[in-house]
């Protein structure tokens, strides 16, 4: 009696696992995967539009943003859109809810809002493992801001070009990350972009879209995701209300004009045009008489049609040379004489 | 020993399933690789068979673009901007490897859409229309057209993607070149692509590609385009046929979003028709051309696609009450307005706004709009095309509005022999009251019987001091125009133009509107407009006593069964918000004057003086039957 009874267990388990087997075999097959139109459908409904401060060309007021939690917390990139008071979100469905910023992570420009919903779909940021280079990917995001409201966010199809270093800069600042990103084959590089969903055909959120930066080497404007796992890792220590080292940015092979004492205005755009924003009492400029609205138009009798060009034109003077500029002040050119050059050290 | 003759069967079986399993992996693995190759040929032969219907418009210093067939006797659809600087005449290559002359038809500013038609073939490839409300977004596309004029061998380029979104709206620039309810796509739209073709998996043409967001990195594709949608196309394309300068619909209310999210009506003309339908300040918009409105973004879109003068249901809520009301649209510019911005002398359409819209030009590419500096003597056209153009105020080319009215004449023609029917036309039967009714129509006069008195208008004079009945709007003279098109085709009815087509809603709810041709007439100061079905049948007539007020509507139902006039079984007119009457026709009689036959309708019918001398040609009929 016993033995048939082991013999009968025996057979159940193995006709259990033979089915397992099958039933895995079926499960993969291709004809039986979601439809892209599917698989976008699912995903876009945990990526919602945000709205904050900014306006006009080159300062967008909105960005996109990943949802990672059902009670609403949502992942973006740590941007000036952010820079305001009122940040507005709209989910899928078209409903609009403020958002509060949470915290940031500096190193990885990211930013972690939250909004008060519940039952909200979410992506699950940790599960994803890297994917490998040529995976097929749709990027969905508020590129443009054409979508609004109830519209879903654009979907756009590319595959994984390569993981590499991001070496890139904004205007003359290098961005503060330079670890792994997803370099894409899909141009994700638009207004409105950063902070959107890399999903895989499957969709899993495998990254988040990044800001918009140039390559350091080429000057091109790079398609990028932060992958998954380090967005994650930068979720977790903002959760965690970690305080990252704040970044100094230091500006590539450029001079700071504050050691002359002047400032110039913030560099947003990609040609920010080098308008002086304020003096320090004291300085060098101030005996020279320098003034807010000033636009500098040439440093050492080069001309200089952005706040990048100002740098870089003082930073190739070696300590001690002669620093004159040219600027136009209320119509006219006027020529003014700052004096040697003083060194980097010096602050 | 139980056991083991328990055992060795399952692992028989266990390995056998296991081979079985792996062999069904091998051979799936194989099918798997034969459905790639197999759907790759598919896709192989769909672009190459979609590239025949492809257009390279060259327009010499005025640039050139895209275009795409879309009937075999060669009418083919761009965009506006493409043609708009090429002027009356165009050089089309397509993937034969031959340059055809094509002609302007028709122009949609507004919409960014033109009608050419190319000749010297009657069985040009061409492409066919898909449903653009079923495409989804994941959706594979491709785009075929002439990106940066590189198409000197005709062959298109073709550039694949996926579709972005849905319904979108981009703005106009000014009041021209608005994108409503577009398709955007990720696949490459560069200057020069305008006009073509975004065909889906099958080859069907789903959009026409003529806009993209351009950004920092100049006039190059960065993923993100725009192609008018199919549908809109559809509903703009019989307007186009008919060589107009076709303008889009407005509402003549603008509306905003509540505070609780409701898009509601923030303003409203009171001469809109819309107004004189009921709607007012603060209504809720439930749904416009039955799609529902949940967002300002989605009224837009909605009403972006209608042309002007389509009359379409519109649904609002006022205090939780839904109502229903048919509302006809108005034009967004007035005519002379049109004219000026085709002309280029609109300043909203030489300083666009947004200069979005490409302008490929070779060698290089100047911002402004390149206007059509008055229009291009006839003479200077092809040798081909002689013949082709016709100029009118209010027309891209009045040629072809003569070609459409032909054609719909011809149509009506067909049906049946009314000319000779020169006696009284005469119908008879009940009222839904059950009481009867009796109409009579002749070359001299209209007569109504009603249970509340009769009513008669003399036909040989103007009709434009006679609503009559009362309450109707004009019926007698609108039923008057009516037997005098039959009987002598539209050039009795003074100056008559093909309108466009038209959706004609069911009387049946659920039933999809019937899409009709429309001619438009002017009788002094009488404006009718008569829908003709696809089988010829005039089905409708609305007529304007007054160009200010609402007209008389009447719709002609149910044709009388085995009648081979197809004489109408239920004649309903309404006059603004009421339904003046539904006459339910028992018989009808059709007097022809000089073949006088005695016949049992005419002793069914109230005595009458008028056809006396004259009998029906065939029998009444009883039984009304369904329209097919």
């Amino acid at each position: 009696m016993k033995p048939v009874v082991h013999g009968c267990m025996l057979r159940t388990v193995l006709w259990v696992a033979i089915a397992a087997v099958l039933g895995i075999g079926t499960a993969t097959r291709p004809g039986q995967a979601a439809t892209p139109e599917e698989v976008i459908a699912g995903a876009a409904r945990k990526v919602v539009k945000l709205y904050g401060a900014g306006g006009g060309r080159g300062l967008e007021a909105y960005q996109t943003g990943i949802l990672i939690s059902a009670e609403g917390q949502i992942v973006t990139v740590m941007s000036t859109v952010l820079d305001s008071d009122e940040i507005d979100c709209v989910l899928d469905d078209g409903r609009r809810f403020p958002a509060t910023l949470l915290g940031m992570d500096p190193r990885r420009e990211l930013a972690v809002l939250t909004i008060a919903g519940e039952d909200l779909p979410f992506f699950a940021l940790n599960e994803s493992d890297r994917v490998a280079v040529g995976t097929r990917i749709f990027a969905l995001s508020n590129l443009f801001g054409v979508a609004v409201g109830d519209e879903r966010v654009s979907a756009q199809h590319g595959i994984v070009s390569a993981m590499v270093p991001l070496e890139a800069r904004r205007g003359a600042y290098e961005a503060p990350y330079q670890g792994a990103v997803y370099v894409l084959d899909c141009t994700t590089n638009n207004p409105g972009s950063p902070g959107g969903a890399l999903i895989d055909w499957r969709g899993r959120c495998i990254g988040v879209l990044g800001k918009e930066l140039r390559s350091n080497d080429s000057g091109i404007w790079l398609n990028y995701a932060l992958p998954a796992d380090e967005a994650w890792r930068g979720v977790q220590a903002i959760r965690a209300g970690e305080t990252q080292p704040e970044i100094r940015v230091s500006p590539a092979k450029a001079f700071d004009p504050i050691l002359l004492g002047f400032v110039l205005v913030p560099d947003l755009l990609d040609k920010t045009p080098p308008f002086i924003e304020s003096i320090l009492p004291g300085s060098a400029a101030a005996a020279a008489h320098l003034q807010p609205d000033d636009l500098l138009i040439a440093v050492g009798g080069k001309s200089v049609a952005s706040r990048f060009a100002v740098q870089r034109a003082l930073g190739v003077l070696a300590e001690g040379d002669p620093v004159r500029l040219a600027l136009v002040r209320n119509g006219t050119i006027v020529d003014v004489d700052l004096g040697p050059r003083p060194g980097e050290t010096q602050k | 020993m139980p056991r083991r003759r328990t055992f060795l069967p399952t692992l028989f079986v266990i390995v056998v399933c296991l081979c079985c399993h792996i062999a069904g992996s091998i051979t799936s693995a194989a099918e798997g690789i034969a459905s790639v190759l197999e759907a790759q040929q598919r896709r192989i032969d769909t672009i190459r068979q979609a590239s025949t219907a492809s257009v390279a418009i060259f327009a010499g210093e005025a640039g050139g673009g895209s275009g795409v067939l879309v009937s075999a006797d060669g009418y083919a659809l761009t965009n506006f901007h493409v043609v708009q600087p090429a002027g009356l005449s165009m050089k089309c290559g397509l993937s034969d490897g031959r340059v055809y002359d094509a002609v302007l038809v028709g122009l949609d500013p507004t919409g960014d859409v033109s009608l050419i038609k190319l000749v010297g073939r009657h069985d040009f490839p061409f492409a066919e229309f898909a449903d653009s409300d079923r495409v989804a977004v994941g959706d594979f596309c491709f785009a075929a057209g002439n990106p940066f004029l590189l198409a000197t061998d005709f062959q298109p380029s073709i550039s694949a993607g996926i579709v972005s979104g849905t319904h979108r709206y981009q703005f106009p620039a000014g009041t021209i070149l608005e994108y409503a309810d577009c398709l955007q796509v990720d696949a490459a739209i560069n200057p020069g692509n305008s006009g073509g073709a975004l065909f889906d998996a099958d080859g069907r043409i789903i959009g026409l590609n003529g806009r993209a967001s351009f950004e920092k990195r100049g006039r190059v594709n960065v993923g993100v385009g725009y192609a008018i949608s199919a549908n809109q196309l559809k509903n703009f394309l019989g307007f186009l046929k008919g060589g107009r300068l076709v303008d889009h619909a407005t509402l003549g209310a603008t509306v905003s979003t509540s505070e609780d999210g409701r898009v509601v009506i923030s303003d409203i003309l009171e001469s809109s028709d819309a107004y004189r339908r009921g709607l007012r300040y603060d209504d809720e918009i439930v749904s416009l051309s039955g799609r529902n409105v949940r967002t300002v973004n989605a009224f837009k879109n909605i009403l972006g696609t209608l042309p002007a003068g389509w009359r379409v249901p519109l649904v609002y809520r006022r205090s939780g009450r839904r109502v229903e009301i048919f509302v006809r649209l108005a034009g967004v510019h007035a005519a002379a307005q049109l004219a000026a911005i085709v002309s280029g002398g609109d300043p909203s359409a030489e300083q666009p706004q947004r200069p979005v819209p490409q302008k490929p030009r070779q060698p290089d590419d100047p911002q402004q709009p390149q206007q059509l500096s008055g229009k291009p003597p006839v003479a200077t056209l092809p040798q081909s095309l002689r013949g082709l153009y016709e100029e009118r105020s209010g027309f891209a080319n009045h040629h072809f509005n003569t070609v459409e009215r032909t054609r719909v004449s011809q149509m009506i023609a067909s049906r049946g022999i009314f000319k000779a029917h020169a006696g009284a036309w005469i119908f008879t039967g009940r009222l839904p009251t059950g009481e009867p009714f009796r109409i009579e129509l002749s070359d001299e006069r209209g007569l109504i019987d009603l249970p509340t008195g009769t009513t008669t208008v003399d036909a040989t004079g103007d009709l434009d001091a006679n609503p009559s009945p009362p309450g109707s709007g004009g019926m007698l003279a609108a039923l008057i125009l009516w037997r005098r098109l039959l009987r002598e085709g539209p050039g009795s009815l003074g100056r008559t133009t093909y309108w466009g087509t038209a959706p004609l809603e069911s009387s049946q709810r659920g039933t999809p509107a019937l899409v009709v041709d429309v001619l438009e007439t002017s009788v002094s100061a009488v404006e009718s407009r008569f829908s003709v079905g696809p089988s010829g049948r005039v089905v409708g007539v609305e007529l304007w006593i007054n160009s200010d007020a609402d007209p008389c509507e009447i719709r002609f139902l149910t044709p009388l069964a085995s009648d081979p006039l197809e004489m109408p079984g239920v004649i309903e007119v309404r006059h603004g918000n009421e339904l003046f009457g539904t006459f339910n026709v028992e018989a009808a009689s059709l007097e022809t004057i000089d073949a006088p036959i005695d016949n049992d309708v005419n002793k069914k019918a109230p005595a009458e003086s008028g056809a006396a001398s004259g009998a029906t040609l065939h029998d009444s009929i009883s039984e009304p039957r369904d329209e097919s």
